[in-house]
């Protein structure tokens, strides 16, 4: 990069930074040009949150600079690196759900007149600034009402007005559906154009392509390679950077027998649903369902769990005829489900990897209730040991893994229990590689060892690569169901894809 | 299978030294400070450490202590319980009626009223975790209910208790120490085991942590939940019977903002107001760091109105020290 003709409008010099145990970043050097979209991927736990938190402020590098229009900057909070020209874009919006579309824009610089809010003001400025982003929502609109690409599009308002040059985006597509993906793209190539410098950072290796004019990746804190151009990059090309080695085929499926029925859901009607569904699944076999973001398949997971009431219909395990009411119930007839929402619904964060492994399991081993430390601690380390998770101690607290680990511990809190059927919802999502590689391994593990998989993903690829079979699902109802062979790209988005569009 | 090349980072499951050192200081930095504080006023503090002012320091904890166990596991569920004082009062109330109803006989009134204290705190539980009224708004409200209705029993008076060999329970000894020491010190120990070492204690923990993680891992949160505050419930009970036997009667107005007391030395023992996070230790060295300063100013003859102030400062000063530590251990 020496000798770069152009001035970089924000550089990264030898940054480094390391907490107990772990060297986050290490002599991390690089720069984003104005009128640039500069992609930045690695795995989980590579380094980038960690270098977004540094270009916010939030962290303080051990050494190194960033460096803004030729300038070292030292940013002591958010605030110093806002009024520096600095905004990231996070996966968790920060909006304040309550308050209008208007009022989130203006956050902490609302208009006023002797401490009196100027409302005419604060609106067509807001107004102006939903124009720009072609944002078609009514100022006055509450936060909490909008879709999360609406409210994606209001925090770029929020950045913009603040006059931010360089704008950093933290996984923006993953809750969003694939026309809003285009609708954000379009809006960063207008940014783009207009001279703002952007950081994307990303796992989704398409939208690199798509978006981004030059990449970088990281590895382990380290930055492993730079293309200035993403022309003659290929997808096996940063895979095997963002790894340390190529993956060629990243789902490895290998076909299994398949044996008897072990679940068939008969009429399944409940909260979210728009018709009965009725699905089966049989022993061995890994049963992908497929669809956009609300179109029931959560819903309908959590109806068969019996985490949600079944209004009508009823479930054949194994041919015996139950309808949970409780987790429990499910839970005893060998039916376990990976929710969606790990941080929400998987993880206790504030409790060692060892209680949150043992969580659901314990009173197996625990006669009359009381607890055999020696039993906890046996359990939690053969499953650390058996799923390869990566954790420090048993005694670490959960949130300091990476996504990858947790799922693995979530799914170690199942491996106690007599599985019969399991489901996993959308068990890969915010997940790198490597370790979604190793989720499907034990998928196929699992269902060789007689288990009936149902998983659950917005990722079409991961769906087609992973599945035996293919259910898709769209506006509350099952709509289709595919065999592996007849399964392709276009058949299943077809099947998904609202008829209008 | 591509995974056998991965390199796995083999979890290192002993513990270096550094690592014991700093798992004790978590564990126990509460109760290591109070043992520093404990030396500090035995050497400077005239009078702090004699046998005579150890007995009445304990004495005067007793009864935190005691609610205090019960305190930490609703604490630990991200719930709260602002109804024991009151409850504390309507039981002694309660008590002493019973006692006057019942002349001579100490046995069955105690039970009644144990068993009423016990009904009163599933009812607690039962309107928080089955009706899913947020447990600050719903203990606010049952809070005045059981302030009320202790008045209403006693008609707004004092009700005496003649029964020599009750008073015994509140006034006195086992091997020289008061009897409601040893009443606390059973609790810590029954409470601490119930918290490390049952299933219970850990879902508590578990529930206060993500309520949501821990249903769909088919711990049955709704009844864990009854049961904190009825075991909750039930502590008041003993307090307030033991309570009615020191002052040899029911006080319908007893141990008004007494809540707040306990809650304080909770949080100061590092117990975590969202919840998942708490110790029996860290609880135990909370209430006797709260007892000692309220001693140690006694001793010293402050005035009592400065004591207030004195004890908001170290409660400020205790939560702030636990909240640096805990973003260390984050970091």
């Amino acid at each position: 990069m020496s000798g770069a003709s152009v001035e970089a409008r924000v550089r990264f010099e030898e940054i480094c930074k390391s907490f107990p145990g772990v060297r986050a970043l290490d002599r991390i050097t690089f720069g984003v040009q104005s009128g640039s979209v500069h992609g930045l991927i690695g795995e989980n736990g590579a380094g980038k949150s960690t270098l977004l938190k540094i270009l916010s402020g939030a962290y303080h590098p051990d050494s190194g600079l960033v460096v803004i229009d030729g300038q070292p900057r030292t940013f002591r909070n958010t605030r110093d690196a806002n009024q520096a020209g600095v905004t990231i874009i996070y996966q968790e919006l920060n909006l304040v759900p309550e308050m209008t579309v208007a009022e989130n824009i203006l956050l902490g610089m609302l208009p006023s007149h002797a401490g009196i809010l100027d409302r005419r003001t604060m609106l067509a400025r807001a107004r102006e600034q939903l124009k720009r982003l072609a944002l078609e929502v009514s100022p006055t609109t509450k936060t909490r009402r909008l879709s999360i690409a609406q409210r994606q599009m209001v925090e770029i308002g929020k950045a913009l007005i603040r006059n931010a040059r360089i704008i950093a985006f933290d996984e923006p597509t993953s809750s969003l559906s694939a026309r809003e993906v285009r609708q954000l793209f379009a809006t960063i190539r207008e940014l783009k154009a207009a001279g703002y410098a952007i950081l994307y950072v990303s796992h989704r290796m398409e939208e690199i392509f798509e978006l981004c004019d030059a990449v970088t990746v990281f590895r382990d804190g380290r930055l492993v390679k730079q293309y200035p151009t993403v022309q003659g990059v290929t997808r096996e090309m940063l895979v095997a950077d963002m790894v340390g080695r190529t993956i060629y085929d990243v789902y490895g499926y290998r076909p299994r027998q398949h044996g008897e029925i072990l679940l068939r859901a008969e009429g399944v009607m409940g909260k979210g649903l728009t018709a009965p569904a009725s699905f089966e699944v049989r022993r061995g076999e890994v049963l992908g369902f497929f669809g956009l973001v609300g179109a029931g398949r959560t819903e309908l997971m959590k109806l068969v769990f019996g985490a949600e009431r079944m209004r009508e219909g009823r479930l054949l395990i194994e041919g015996t005829a139950h309808s949970f009411r409780t987790v429990r119930e499910s839970i005893q007839a060998g039916v376990m489900l990976c929710p969606e929402d790990r941080k929400l619904e998987g993880i206790v964060p504030v409790r060692p990897v060892m209680e949150n492994i043992n969580l659901g399991t314990r009173r197996n081993f625990s006669p009359l209730g009381f607890i055999r430390p020696r039993r906890e601690v046996e359990n939690a380390s053969r499953f650390v040991d058996q799923l390869r998770i990566r954790t420090p101690s048993l005694r670490q607290l959960i949130m300091n893994l990476s996504g990858g680990n947790q799922q693995k511990v979530i799914l170690a809190r199942w491996l106690g229990e007599k599985i019969r059927v399991l489901l996993m919802d959308e068990p890969t999502r915010g997940i790198d590689v490597g370790a979604k590689n190793e989720i499907y391994n034990l998928i196929y593990k699992l269902a060789e060892s007689g288990v009936g998989m149902v998983v659950v993903s917005s990722d079409l690829p991961e769906v087609l690569g992973i599945s035996d079979r293919i259910i898709v699902m769209r506006d509350g109802q099952i709509v289709g169901e595919l065999s592996r062979d007849q399964a392709s790209q276009e058949r299943v988005l077809s099947l998904a894809l609202p008829a209008s569009a | 299978m591509q995974v056998d090349t991965t390199k796995t980072v083999q979890p290192q499951l002993g513990s270096s030294r550094s690592r014991f050192l700093a798992s004790v200081w978590e564990d126990m930095g509460m109760l290591i400070l109070y043992v520093v504080m404990f030396v500090v006023a035995s050497v400077w503090v005239p009078f702090f450490f004699t046998v005579q002012n150890m007995i009445g320091l304990s004495l005067s904890v007793s009864q935190v202590g005691m609610l205090a166990c019960t305190m930490l596991f609703c604490l630990a569920a991200a719930d709260v319980d602002l109804s024991i004082g009151s409850l504390i009062a309507f039981t002694g109330v309660l008590n002493s009626v019973m006692m006057q109803l019942l002349p001579g006989q100490i046995v069955l009134p105690v039970l009644i009223t144990l068993v009423v204290a016990l009904g009163v705190g599933f009812f607690n539980g039962y309107v928080i975790a089955k009706l899913g009224i947020n447990a600050l708004i719903a203990t606010l409200a049952t809070m005045q209910i059981f302030r009320g209705l202790g008045f209403r029993l006693s008609h707004g008076v004092a009700v005496g208790i003649a029964n020599d060999q009750f008073y015994l329970l509140g006034n006195g000894t086992f091997l020289g120490v008061p009897i409601p020491i040893w009443v606390t010190a059973v609790s810590f120990i029954v409470f601490g085991l119930l918290l490390n070492r049952t299933v219970y204690g850990r879902n508590t923990l578990a529930i206060g942590g993500n309520k949501e993680a821990a249903r769909l891992s088919g711990i049955n949160v709704e009844w864990t939940r009854m049961v904190i505050f009825g075991l909750q419930g039930l502590m008041a009970g003993v307090a307030g019977v033991i309570l009615s036997s020191r002052i040899t009667s029911g006080q319908p107005n007893a141990a008004l903002g007494f809540e707040l007391d306990v809650i304080s030395a909770c949080v100061l023992g590092g117990v975590s107001l969202s919840g998942g996070i708490g110790t029996i230790t860290g609880t135990i060295a909370g209430v006797l760091i709260m007892g000692t300063v309220q001693n140690v100013l006694n001793l010293f003859n402050v005035e009592y109105f400065w004591q207030y102030v004195v004890r908001g400062t170290v409660l400020l000063l205790a939560v702030l020290f636990d909240q640096l530590k805990q973003r260390r251990a984050a970091g």
